[in-house]
């Protein structure tokens, strides 16, 4: 079994186990088996970042196994810089989520334990999927853990938001599943990506099919205007799920632009990149702007997420090397950030219940130690230079001035709306005498916190210091798919 | 003309007639109220009849028979055999089901279940439109009788009604189109019939006209718009077991003579039934989808997602290009419809088996809050159910997305610029799908129960149920052998 099959089956295997033995009464042992499987996950992973030789754009680990021969559908992995980091970046998030569940979860502990992994081997399974079908496969079938976890231990309102984001989402894949299938009979029976990449196509078809891939990725990232989804559901889902879907589940369809949207149809795309780049600038803007007005904070990390990704997008689409780069740096940034955010609440959350700002207000007198975690993360969600933040978003706006001066301008504005929304909460909630009684009964983080924020902390302090590996990494890749966006697929 | 071999072909259904007519006095003598020893031997019967479909499918032959009057190749063995064990596992469900409900008290259940699965032999096997009609009215005739089993029920009694009325007619329709086709082309023999239009001098009128009231039969029998009224009626109405007896098995038969009669038999006139059956299958997912979404009681919800369902299906007969070289095509597009009945089937099984292991004595589970907190009170059988409500939904790694799949390439691959548009209609209503599908989970996992009642089950139905909830997921993960006999069976049939 390959390093990457590894990757993948772990996790659900152990996810599996805990369904199928799990019993409420053996709760700890639950919790402590889960533990380990998170753990061997996120170690069986590490081995790749040895072996990954950084100076080729090919495939690498790959694996190639026939799957169903009717269809020509093969079994076909491998990691290319693009996606590297996203195999490591899911297994290391699923292990602080696990750690952040721990006794917060009392109520069938197994099956929330079990999900979380199935749900980590299947995204890590979409990173890695070089067979149209298996990331369609992978890609869908997230949907199901994710709709259990916000429904069963959801906020309130948790019905509406796993409705919400099942129907949402699904809305867009199934037009992507089309468009694959189309794709499929159009290349004379394959569902390699590689066939496709090289598919001359001509105008139209491409911006038919640009278009039902956009209705899948655009709904994942989300960019404006289908982004609704995100508040709802973050809002309602429990911080687990709010920490997965911030940080692992938008990078899907980002990460699915790169890899169909761009190659595929790469005429299209250029055609069409001022919609995406208006789109992903309204995203930076204006979502910046909502975000500023929210009362919940968990709302308000939602919408700085979508301008954040609306940063992704951007760098996307001006196709230079360091606006692409810029992006993928940015969505490994915004993994551990946003996964950070969310946690974060998550600790005030299980103390006062509440995520409103207002109930909140000088938190940083009874937890001193947890408020300095939150400072540390909230600059490093405005992008202050020497955080992770940083690293992406200068990539994008410097990639963006030279593309087009405005535009570059125009985004870096985000980063005063960032700073504007983040520091404010943070004053509001953290700074200032202490407000009311369940604040004053406040206890500082215990270990288990202490160890889940510092992974995160430590995360994110050495990507803002030190970016260089994983630039590295995605640099050849980078210039290896700009270099095929630049030739026109039309054929004559 | 009756030689070795077509006694050979035949062996299955002679072999259940007969244990049927044994099965029917060997209970006279049995008395345990769960009548055990009666359904120990229906299902040892049941078991060699699938062995010997089995065999028969894997040898892979077309052979016909009885002075070319039936028919045996590996697209009808293989259904036979699934319909088999189809009847099998409704048996297993079923019986503990039917003990609480006076159901037992003489075998007729399993009498008439054998007959009823003969009828689908019958059905499957026939090469000639009599034997096809025969096969019909022995199948549906132990329906009725199966609805009715229920003596003093007034639901189920009406239901049986219903579906008697209703049935007699669409019988008509079917009688009066064979006895059109008859008249135009002199023959009762599907092959004959093949050969006759293909001259291309039998005035098209006729053909057509008959051809209609054929469409109308099967659509009736396969339950799609506009003729599904009978479906959420019949499916509410009739004990559970029975529903999934007539909502089961019987589709694998229903599937078999559309092949029989629409491909075998008047492919020539592909042109004129494709048409007609594109009209239907619209309006079996727009009906079936949007009106499911309108139920509260699980099995009318049911009873509306195989209207829907069923409409797929068509889609997949749609897709058969005729003209030119296009064996290929044809068979993608026709096994993708078969890959469709049989996972359906195989998921039906499992979603009902749920709904009857629910049903304990004296309370029926058919509401769709009597699943609620299903998860709390049994994590595995909320977890099969859920599994099967997936699977309907097409997502995957269930076995039902690749169902859907299989039915969307056939359907792009025709090349025409409105198979495409059809796909994304199709697409847009299982969306639809979804989120009635979803609701039933939404209610086994996110809501409380209202009783805190263990869910007991005898060991067989246990089992069973296990494993069919396991085999919707697994093959979700390796589809290839399912798809490749379907894609054989049928290429093997075209290509004779």
């Amino acid at each position: 079994m390959g390093l990457l099959s590894l990757a993948i089956w772990t996790p659900i295997a152990f996810g599996i186990v805990l369904l199928a033995l799990g019993r409420d009464e053996q709760a700890p042992m639950v919790r402590w088996v889960a533990l380990i499987g998170a753990l061997v996950s996120f170690l069986v992973t590490l081995p790749l970042y040895g072996r990954f030789d950084t100076s080729t754009a090919a495939m690498q680990f790959v694996e190639n196994v026939p799957w169903i021969e009717r269809f020509n559908v093969n079994y076909h992995l491998g990691l290319d810089g693009i996606s590297f980091w996203f195999v490591l970046l899911t297994a290391f998030i699923n292990l602080v989520v696990v750690i952040a569940g721990w006794e917060v979860i009392t109520r069938k502990v197994n099956q929330y334990m079990g999900a979380f992994l199935i749900l980590s081997g299947l995204m890590i399974g979409v990173f890695c999927a070089l067979d149209g079908l298996l990331f369609y496969v992978f890609f869908e079938a997230t949907l199901i853990p994710m709709y259990l976890i916000i429904g069963i231990w959801g906020g309130p309102n948790k019905i509406y938001a796993a409705f919400k984001f099942f129907l949402y989402t699904l809305l867009g894949s199934l037009l992507m599943l089309v468009a694959l299938i189309y794709l499929y009979t159009h290349s004379g029976g394959s569902f390699d990506l590689a066939v496709w990449h090289a598919l001359p196509l001509n105008s139209r078809t491409q911006t038919l099919l640009f278009f039902a891939f956009f209705a899948a990725f655009a709904v994942k990232v989300p960019m404006w205007p289908v982004h609704t989804w995100l508040p709802d559901v973050h809002v309602e889902a429990p911080t687990g799920g709010s920490a997965v879907l911030a940080a692992i589940m938008l990078k899907l369809g980002a990460y699915g632009f790169l890899r169909f949207s761009l190659p595929i149809a790469p005429d299209a795309a250029q055609h069409w990149a001022w919609l995406i780049i208006t789109l992903s600038l309204i995203a930076v803007v204006y979502v910046g702007l909502v975000a500023m007005v929210q009362q919940d904070m968990k709302k308000l990390v939602a919408y700085s997420s979508v301008a954040h990704m609306g940063f992704v997008t951007l760098g996307f689409f001006i196709f230079n090397d360091l606006g692409v780069s810029g992006g993928i740096v940015q969505m490994i940034a915004h993994g551990f950030v946003s996964g950070a955010m969310f946690l974060s609440i998550g600790v005030l959350y299980d103390r006062v219940h509440s995520r409103e700002i207002s109930s909140y207000g000088g938190v940083v007198n009874t937890m001193p130690r947890f408020a300095a975690f939150s400072l540390f993360f909230a600059m490093a969600n405005c992008g202050l230079p020497g955080t992770a933040g940083f690293v992406g978003e200068w990539m994008v706006i410097l990639g963006a001035v030279k593309y087009n001066f405005w535009i570059g301008m125009i985004a870096a504005s985000a980063l005063i709306f960032g700073a504007a929304y983040t520091l404010w909460m943070f004053k509001r909630v953290y700074l200032g005498p202490v407000v009311n009684e369940d604040v004053k009964a406040l206890q500082d983080i215990n270990g288990r916190e202490f160890l889940m924020l510092s992974m995160l902390a430590a995360a994110v302090l050495w990507m803002g210091v030190y970016p260089k590996p994983f630039t590295d990494v995605m640099d050849v890749s980078v210039a290896q798919l700009l270099k095929h966006v630049a030739v026109s697929k039309i054929a004559n | 003309m009756i030689d070795k071999l077509s006694w050979f072909t035949a062996y299955p259904e002679i072999l259940l007639m007969v244990m049927a007519c044994v099965i029917a006095l060997f209970d006279l003598g049995v008395k345990t109220p769960m009548r055990g020893a009666t359904y120990a031997l229906t299902m040892l019967t049941l078991a060699v009849v699938a062995l010997l479909q089995c065999d028969l499918a894997l040898g892979n032959a077309t052979i016909y028979g009885f002075g070319n009057m039936v028919v045996s190749d590996a697209m009808g063995n293989w259904l036979k055999c699934f319909a088999t064990l189809a009847v099998m596992v409704t048996l297993v469900y079923g019986r503990p089901y039917a003990a609480h409900r006076d159901m037992l008290r003489g075998g007729e259940l399993f009498t008439l279940s054998l007959f009823a699965l003969l009828g689908m032999f019958v059905m499957i096997s026939g090469n000639n439109l009599l034997v096809i009609y025969m096969g019909l009215e022995l199948l549906t005739l132990s329906s009725y009788a199966l609805v009715a089993l229920r003596r003093d029920h007034a639901v189920a009694t009406e239901a049986a009604m219903k579906y008697f009325v209703l049935g007699a007619m669409a019988s008509g329709f079917l009688l009066y189109g064979m006895s059109m086709l008859y008249g135009a082309t002199g023959s009762l023999d599907i092959n004959a019939i093949f050969k006759a239009i293909s001259t291309g001098q039998i005035r098209h009128q006729v053909l057509v006209f008959g051809l209609v009231f054929v469409v109308a039969g099967l659509a009736f029998k396969l339950g799609v718009v506009p003729f599904h009224m009978w479906i959420p009626d019949v499916y509410q109405g009739a004990p559970t077991a029975i529903t999934l007896m007539i909502g089961g098995a019987p589709k694998l038969a229903a599937f078999g003579i559309t092949m029989r009669l629409l491909v075998e038999g008047l492919l020539p006139l592909a042109i004129d039934w494709q048409q007609m059956l594109m009209v239907l299958s619209v309006g079996s997912l727009l009906v079936g989808n949007l009106a499911a979404i309108a139920q509260t009681n699980v099995k009318r919800m049911l009873a509306f997602s195989t209207i829907s369902q069923m409409g797929f299906v068509l889609l997949g007969l749609v897709s058969g290009v005729v003209n030119g070289d296009a064996l290929t095509f044809a068979a993608n597009a026709y096994s993708s419809a078969m890959f469709y009945v049989i996972t359906y089937v195989l998921t039906t099984l499992a979603s009902f088996g749920i709904l009857l292991l629910l049903s304990q004595e004296g309370f029926e589970s058919e509401e769709i809050v009597d699943l609620a907190g299903l998860n709390q009170r049994s994590p595995l059988y909320a977890g099969v159910m859920a599994v099967c409500l997936l699977s309907l939904a097409g997502i995957p790694p269930l076995v039902g997305f690749y169902a859907k799949l299989a039915v969307l390439q056939a359907l792009v691959a025709t090349g025409q610029t409105f198979a495409i548009g059809l796909a994304v209609f199709a697409v847009m209503l299982s969306l639809i799908g979804a989120f009635y599908y979803l609701r039933v989970i939404k209610v086994m996992y996110f809501d409380e129960p209202i009783t805190a009642s263990n869910v007991v089950a005898p060991i067989d139905v246990r089992v069973v149920l296990c494993i069919n909830g396991a085999l919707v997921l697994l093959l979700g993960l390796f589809p290839a052998g399912l798809l490749a006999l379907c894609g054989n069976a049928v290429r093997q049939m075209l290509g004779t």
